[in-house]
């Protein structure tokens, strides 16, 4: 029996290397050019770990996508069952506060953008850091008016529930829209506020002088979650504030 | 090194105006009634700001294929589920006896 081990060692083990000059090789020089000290070692190069991370990401945002999907669809067939309720029940909630609310979360997501490409261009870490504190004054602005938002239901007894309240010609459909006001939302208010904690690492890391073009993989991931929570905003604020605005026209 | 895209600022203030444009939009056609096409308006004009979101904003128009097929698959399934449950909820009743 042959060894089978033993083809893929075709000379004898433990020989030093043949050369002319021994003198010529320097043991311990590094031939190929250095890593960055943030490539795990798992990785090829900066390039492929990034798009591990970008691509992690983006699947976990179809997981929150599904997560929000299944309020939508609540929504929609709810909407679908009583149309006129929901016009009607959205008519009172204030198309001034959530218009607001829009364009904030689109100015912070302009403001997300320049950190991450901040980051990019390697901007010194005060001018990364202004970006993402930006973003961050922007992002608790919006939930200083959903406060104002929720108080106002509380008052006005429009929170479902034993106390709700409804003058109204359908007060099983306004019911029904406000459970889902509140819970997409309510939902929505816990990603921003997590979308601010996260903000607050990144800012501290950027603060380190942590990025620069070689590494800014942490930015632009946290960046994408920003967006992604935008988004959700931009398909909340029509269906939830506009579908009975030409009401309060008449 | 890592052959990444830096878009220039202007693209980002472009892409930022069409979103604060289709917002005043949006709220400017709701104060008209104008039967279903105000969800069809409200919801292209919802779609296309997210679209520019996704393309320009979070780097999706320079990434890889892979990025985009995850990342499109998400809305894929999102109409899946849509289209299968209105399938059922709006065709109730269309034959004698099945309602409810």
């Amino acid at each position: 029996m042959r060894d089978r081990g033993a083809e893929h060692f075709p000379g004898p083990l433990h020989q030093p290397p043949v050369v002319a000059n021994v003198d010529a090789i320097q043991p311990h020089e590094h031939v190929e050019h250095p890593h960055h000290p943030k490539l795990q070692h798992h990785f090829d190069d900066m390039a492929q770990q990034t798009e591990a991370s970008t691509l992690g990401m983006w699947v976990f945002l179809v997981t929150e996508v599904m997560f929000f999907g299944g309020l939508f669809l609540a929504y929609l067939v709810y909407r679908h069952a009583d149309p006129m309720g929901f016009q009607e029940a959205s008519n009172h909630l204030n198309v001034k506060w959530g218009a607001v609310n829009t364009i904030v979360l689109i100015v912070s997501s302009l403001t997300m953008a320049f950190a991450v490409r901040a980051a990019q261009t390697s901007a010194p870490p005060k001018v990364q850091v202004g970006w993402i504190v930006a973003t961050m004054i922007l992002g608790s602005a919006f939930l200083g008016v959903k406060v104002i938002e929720y108080a106002d239901k509380f008052e006005h007894n429009l929170v479902p529930g034993p106390n709700f309240v409804w003058e109204g010609k359908y007060p099983a459909g306004a019911e029904m829209f406000y459970s889902l006001y509140f819970c997409m939302t309510g939902l929505h208010a816990v990603h921003m506020i997590v979308g601010l904690g996260i903000m607050t690492v990144i800012g501290i890391m950027a603060g380190r002088g942590q990025f620069d073009e070689e590494y800014y993989t942490p930015v632009e991931v946290s960046g994408l979650y920003w967006h992604f929570v935008d988004i959700v905003w931009i398909f909340l604020f029509p269906l939830l504030y506009l579908i009975g605005y030409h009401y309060a026209n008449h | 090194m890592s052959g990444h895209h830096v878009a220039p600022k202007g693209m980002y203030y472009a892409v930022f105006l069409a979103l604060i444009v289709g917002t005043i939009l949006t709220v400017v056609v709701a104060r008209y009634d104008l039967g279903p096409f105000n969800n069809i308006v409200m919801l292209t004009v919802a779609c296309t700001k997210a679209l520019l979101v996704v393309l320009f904003f979070m780097h999706v128009r320079w990434s890889s294929r892979l990025t985009w097929v995850v990342a499109s698959s998400g809305f894929v399934w999102l109409l899946i589920m849509f289209g299968l449950t209105m399938a059922d909820y709006m065709s109730r009743g269309w034959v004698t006896g099945t309602l409810r």
